[in-house]
């Protein structure tokens, strides 16, 4: 039976080379053995991916793409489809989830440099992930049809209206509709189901594929690569397939605990996962009290509302869009504005342990400002104006950094990884 | 000149000029996709004008109409709020209502046809949504002398629609085509001539 079996390999080995495949990414691909907690978080986003097509799928069995019939459909997915509600809150849940292990991941690689030569492409396909899940996070947030559904899609669209000259047909371009319709919810299920995921798919192959030419960063941002033992295997380096694959299955389970805890037990997330708005159908006459997305994307829906600049005689609604794009589109460049000798802030100097941690309790708060209604005070301060400083110092965060990054001194790096 | 009889000058041409034209094809193909998604015939179709009975309001009421699937606000304003509207001017961006939509015969500061009724797209000119009619004073800001107000991203307008300075909507509330029918009646979505 074994006979056969390898057999069977070997004969298509010989026509695909799979063995060489599996050497490259998985039983001879070498990486550092110093990776800590952080690096569970790229595994995961795989799992979440796999988690949201599969039920993805089975959800477009049951659902009705159309005006009248998009939100009963979701109703008859909760209530009639056999394990129907558990489908669907694994895909709800499941797209927070994307989200919180993304920002993770991409923290990671904030705090490591894991984005500086030579692993700019990988940083950039990564960005370019991060895009695609924004689009699709949005999309499918449409298909439920309720009232957020509706009026985030209106908010969303009417976006591409603030683009001078182009900007309306842009919009009624997007929409197919002079308001948004049944035609928009149409094609929105098609680029959220076909489109996207197709796009989705090919640039995780991309990440991964440029990722395992350079081979993965560490904690202390040495190249293992360096130092190589008699056989040309880094000496830092370990087989990510026994070792990590197995070590990666107990991050999984431990995710998999919070992850099912959601769930069961709060798939609404008081709101934050599945807005309350969303309960009541969409109604194109009536906006609910309380607007705001999704927390994902509220760090850059209050960089979009604090925005009242008008510009060489531009309105702000284009300034908004401006800011907000810009803020998303920063990050980009972060390769080339990071002008340290060493990756890790381990190694760097004063400013980029004081600037890191700065830049994301500012990222959390702008995200709890664009989570809340936009009138009214934060910490004794006009929320308003409180939104717009804090979106100074996040692009301050950007701007200063090839200053900071070179002026301030850093520490030797270890020709080894250190085990901390 | 000759790698063997290849003539590379000639070689590049065709090259080039098969890239070239085959781009136009592409160019070509990619119509009929972009054009899919303008409005189709029958998102165009919907879109009859409305008629509204404005002696159902009392004084200070309002109450929205659809029209192409948007809301239309009709406000009856009392003379007390119009003689309010003509003291805020200062305040606002666009008072003239120069940069913003309305039919001509809707100009002034008032911005309706009748100065009692105020006819007005309840859509916000900053990202659509619906604005909240919010006549109570003080309700918003302390100084707020009643007007609409955009849960989304706290633009504010006045009772005649027109936006105050540093809010992120850029214009006025739109006012659509409309006319009186009767004394009492109104349609919305044509202008009198094509009555």
């Amino acid at each position: 039976m074994i006979k056969l079996l390898v057999g069977l390999r070997d004969w298509v080995d010989a026509r695909l080379p799979i063995m060489r495949a599996w050497d490259t990414h998985m039983g001879k691909y070498y990486a550092p053995k110093n990776f800590n907690f952080w690096y569970f978080f790229g595994v995961l986003s795989l799992f979440v991916l796999v988690n949201q097509l599969l039920t993805g799928i089975w959800l477009t069995m049951s659902y009705v793409p159309s005006a009248e019939a998009a939100f009963a459909s979701v109703e008859y997915i909760m209530r009639d489809v056999e394990m129907g509600w558990l489908i669907r809150y694994l895909h709800s849940t499941g797209a927070s989830a994307f989200f919180a292990v993304v920002y993770l991941h991409m923290f990671r690689g904030l705090m490591y440099g894991s984005y500086k030569k030579p692993r700019e492409l990988v940083w950039i396909f990564g960005m370019l992930i991060y895009l695609a899940l924004m689009a699709e996070g949005f999309l499918g947030y449409v298909l439920p049809w309720g009232q957020m559904s509706y009026w985030g899609a209106q908010v969303i669209v009417s976006l591409f209206g603030a683009i001078p000259v182009i900007g309306p047909d842009l919009e009624q371009w997007v929409r197919g509709d002079y308001l948004i319709s049944g035609i928009t919810l149409n094609r929105f299920f098609a680029l959220h189901v076909v489109a996207v995921p197709i796009i989705l798919l090919a640039l995780v192959v991309l990440h991964l594929l440029a990722l395992h030419e350079v081979g993965s960063n560490n904690p202390d941002g040495i190249e293992i690569k360096k130092n190589k033992d008699a056989n040309g295997i880094p000496k830092d380096g370990i087989a990510f397939h026994p070792y990590y694959t197995v070590h990666d299955i107990v991050g999984v389970v431990v995710f998999l605990f919070v992850f099912c805890a959601i769930v069961f037990f709060a798939p609404e997330m008081g709101g934050y996962f599945i807005e309350y708005a969303n309960f009541e159908e969409a109604n194109a006459l009536k906006t609910p009290d309380h607007i705001a997305p999704v927390w994902y994307y509220t760090p850059f829906y209050a960089m979009l509302r604090a925005t009242t600049l008008e510009w060489f005689g531009l309105s702000s609604k284009f300034w908004g869009f401006v800011v907000m794009g810009g803020a998303v589109a920063i990050f980009f460049v972060l390769p080339w504005i990071d002008r340290s000798p060493v990756k890790s802030w381990r190694y760097k100097g004063l400013a980029t342990k004081i600037a890191i941690p700065v830049f994301a309790v500012v990222f959390l708060i702008l995200g709890y400002l664009g989570a809340i209604p936009a009138e009214g005070t934060f910490l004794g301060m006009e929320r308003k104006a409180a939104a717009q400083y804090l979106t100074i110092v996040y692009f301050a965060f950007f701007f200063l950094m090839p200053i900071y990054t070179s002026l301030e001194s850093t520490k030797p790096v270890p020709e080894r990884v250190t085990m901390r | 000149m000759s790698d063997g009889g290849v003539n590379q000058s000639r070689r590049y041409f065709l090259t080039a000029a098969t890239a070239a034209v085959g781009a136009v094809g592409a160019a070509a193909v990619a119509v009929p996709f972009v054009k899919s998604w303008t409005p189709s015939a029958k998102a165009k179709a919907a879109g009859a004008p409305v008629k509204f009975d404005l002696s159902k309001l009392e004084p200070g009421q309002i109450t929205t109409v659809e029209w192409r699937g948007k809301p239309v606000y009709v406000l009856r304003r009392t003379p007390a709020v119009l003689e309010d509207i003509k003291a805020q001017e200062d305040k606002l961006k666009d008072p003239e209502s120069a940069g913003s939509i309305q039919p001509d015969y809707a100009k002034g500061p008032f911005r309706s046809i009748k100065d009692e009724f105020l006819i007005t797209v309840g859509l916000c000119t900053h990202l659509g949504c619906a604005p909240k009619y919010r006549p109570e004073a003080g309700s918003i800001t302390p100084d707020w002398r009643g007007g609409f107000f955009c849960p989304c991203h706290g633009s504010m307008f006045d009772l005649a629609g027109r936006v105050y300075k540093s809010v992120p909507a850029p214009t006025n509330l739109e006012i659509p085509p409309h006319f009186y029918e009767s004394d009492s009646v109104i349609v919305i979505g044509l202008d009198g001539g094509a009555a």
